[in-house]
């Protein structure tokens, strides 16, 4: 019975159906993607975090207003996901429980600092260019709620890649001085963000599953690869330079070259070794913590009205 | 209506239009310290929302006034440029956001005086300082239901959140004088003078405080100075932030 | 002790004239709130002009293993769509 159920789920998904909530699922489905859509929602809101830095630093009135509406929409990212992973049977509170306990992770790019205003280009650039990359795929995803999220999320990023490329292309044609800065950025985090694509393939053992049941559609390497092409032709645009001396064009693979990965760092910083992991968490459950007064209140309030409503 | 007005209306007018962006401006910048701290995603989300609001009310008054001054005066001038005594927002935007009852409090106590005070500008004789009111009024309209109903809740909410009311209330309470001393730049025909809408706000103050099973104090002893410049040790601290960039590279394009 | 606050299903309607439609979820204490919440999360981009808002424990819903008996039986009643009929062509407008 159980193999029969699992032969009609994977045709549903072979014939590109989507699976919805109350469907019949595998165990092993929906625990991938309880943890997959929970630990995208936390990158969303932790990655609040190193830009919201800058909110009270932007440099202009309008550059303030951007920056503090793209924070917000990731708020409402992390909302969506939350939501999404939701109907698959988990609270959003004991996601964030997983969360500030460790053991859940959410993207390593955000465990770096934001240490001038040429981050936020750098970030809206980079950071946001790789993780449309990945999203937009996901709009596609065989889960229904998680795909109709991911195509809200996708929508609404769109202008986050577009305002950080114009900070950095108003910085390089600035004065000397920001110029670095610009530079700067681009040096610290370019490996960090093409490292968001995750370990090579050949390391990531749960990718064949991922794209069997059609959550994944392409893998971390060729994502990879797609996001190195299109920046190594942005930067050029903008008359800087990415940090990689073995980054050339191969005229035979069709694609940009690139050096080696350092992979030791990027599972230091999964590991919690990364300069800022222990601040964004304990920001985090700060938050968390301060808040519950308010939200037992409102609780409380909500009761109290609720009992009167019914003696009345 | 600027042409034919004499050099002092104008130069009123110049002040009483930044009084108002820099009312906005330095709430909307406290309001987005919380962006990524807040009590839940869904209030992060709203108080965020009301930030942009006050900044985008802020600007708005900052290019009128920009546009009067002249001389390659711009928002950013007026944001980025001035220091402190130049500023001549009223005290209660300039405090700490504390926490959230601090925070709603000071919202609600601030956007009931800005609902009555834009609620009469529409109807200004400056057509630009009406048109601004009109549309941040529907804008402070929308923070003032929302804020009224966060200090109820809390005020009538739990034990610690009635306390944490009566602690914010305390505190803010003696700042709320100050935004009803009318300087010369509000008693222009084009200005609303604040004394104009104090019934108004005590009576909405009054009517959800008393909702929140909360006390309207009777201490009258007022904090003032700030639409003249004399703030509280906090401006400093947060032009000092805000500005960073703009001293740092002098001149410099963003 | 420290309770989440519920979910609720928000709909919108994006323009006067059309239906609300689902567009997700979020929490909120109470239903005011959650209007609210909607407004703030939902709309930010001028999507709506009308929001309802439904506790989500409220919403009851069909079971997908009984789909078969459900929808199937619509499938061989092509006689209830108009293309169903031939008509001739002098017939222009029906």
């Amino acid at each position: 019975m159980e193999k029969n159920l699992e032969d009609i789920f994977q045709d549903k998904i072979d014939r590109e159906i989507r699976i919805e909530p109350k469907d019949w699922m595998p165990e092993k489905y929906r625990q991938t993607l309880i943890r997959q859509i929970s630990q995208h929602a936390h990158s969303e809101i932790v990655g609040m975090l190193p830009e919201g830095n800058w909110i009270t630093r932007a440099p202009s009135l309008r550059r303030k207003s951007i920056l503090l509406a793209k924070v917000q929409d990731e708020a409402g990212h992390g909302l969506y996901l939350y939501s999404a992973a939701e109907t698959l049977g988990i609270t959003r509170d004991e996601m964030y429980e997983q969360l500030h306990s460790g053991r859940a992770k959410y993207s390593s790019i955000f465990n770096y600092p934001t240490l001038s205003w040429a981050d936020m280009g750098a970030i809206g650039w980079l950071v946001d260019g790789a993780a449309i990359m990945n999203q937009v795929p996901l709009c596609r995803a065989s889960f229904g709620p998680y795909a109709r999220a991911m195509v809200r999320v996708c929508k609404e990023e769109s202008f986050h890649q577009r305002q950080g490329f114009e900070i950095l292309l108003t910085l390089s044609r600035g004065n000397e001085a920001q110029k670095n800065m610009a530079q700067d950025a681009l040096n610290r985090w370019w490996w960090p963000s093409i490292m968001m694509f995750g370990p090579t393939d050949d390391e990531s053992p749960n990718t064949i599953q991922s794209m069997r049941w059609k959550i994944k559609r392409f893998t971390n390497d060729e994502l990879r690869q797609k996001f190195v092409d299109i920046c190594a032709d942005q930067v050029k645009i903008l008359g800087l330079t990415l940090p990689d001396k073995d980054l050339t064009w191969n005229e035979t693979r069709g694609h940009y070259d690139f050096g080696p990965i350092n992979w030791d760092e990027f599972w230091q910083v999964v590991s919690g070794n990364g300069p800022c992991n222990r601040d964004r968490l304990n920001a985090r459950k700060k938050a968390w913590e301060d808040g519950a007064w308010v939200r037992e209140a409102a609780s409380a309030y909500a009761e109290k009205k609720k009992s009167e409503q019914k003696v009345a | 209506m600027a042409d034919q007005i004499t050099d002092t209306t104008k130069s009123r007018l110049i002040h009483y239009a930044t009084h108002l962006g820099d009312n906005a401006l330095i709430l909307g910048h406290r309001n987005s310290e919380w962006c990524g701290h807040g009590p839940v995603l869904e209030q992060d989300i709203a108080i965020s929302n009301i930030a942009l609001d006050l900044l985008g009310q802020a600007r708005n008054f900052y290019q009128y006034a920009a546009e009067l001054t002249g001389n390659g005066a711009t928002e950013d001038t007026l944001a980025y440029l001035r220091d402190v005594p130049d500023f001549k927002n009223t005290l209660i935007a300039e405090l700490p956001n504390g926490d959230w009852a601090q925070t709603v409090l000071r919202q609600f106590f601030f956007s009931a005086y800005q609902y009555y005070l834009y609620r009469q500008l529409q109807k200004s004789g400056d057509a630009q300082l009406a048109a601004i009111a009109e549309k941040a009024w529907k804008e402070v309209s929308y923070h003032l239901r929302w804020s009224s109903e966060w200090v109820i809740r809390l005020g009538d909410g739990t034990e610690e959140s009635h306390e944490r009311m009566n602690r914010a209330l305390d505190l803010l309470w003696t700042y709320t004088g100050d935004m009803f001393i009318p300087e010369a730049y509000e008693t222009e025909v084009f200005a609303v003078d604040p004394a104009r809408v104090k019934a108004d706000w005590e009576q909405k103050i009054k009517q959800v405080l008393e909702e929140a099973t909360l006390t309207v104090p009777e201490n009258t002893w007022t904090q003032s100075g700030g639409k003249k410049g004399i703030h509280s040790e906090h401006l400093g601290y947060i032009l000092a932030e805000m500005q960073f960039l703009q001293r740092a590279y002098p001149g410099a394009a963003w | 002790m420290n309770k989440e606050w519920p979910l609720w299903e928000i709909f919108i309607r994006s323009r006067q004239g059309l239906d609300h439609k689902h567009v997700g979820s979020l929490h909120a204490a109470d239903a005011q709130m959650a209007i609210e919440n909607a407004r703030d999360v939902y709309t930010r981009r001028m999507e709506g002009v009308s929001i309802w808002v439904v506790e989500s424990k409220h919403i009851h819903a069909s079971n997908p293993t009984e789909a078969g008996e459900l929808y199937d039986p619509a499938n061989d009643k092509a006689y209830r769509h108009p293309t169903f009929y031939d008509l001739p062509d002098e017939v222009k407008h029906m």
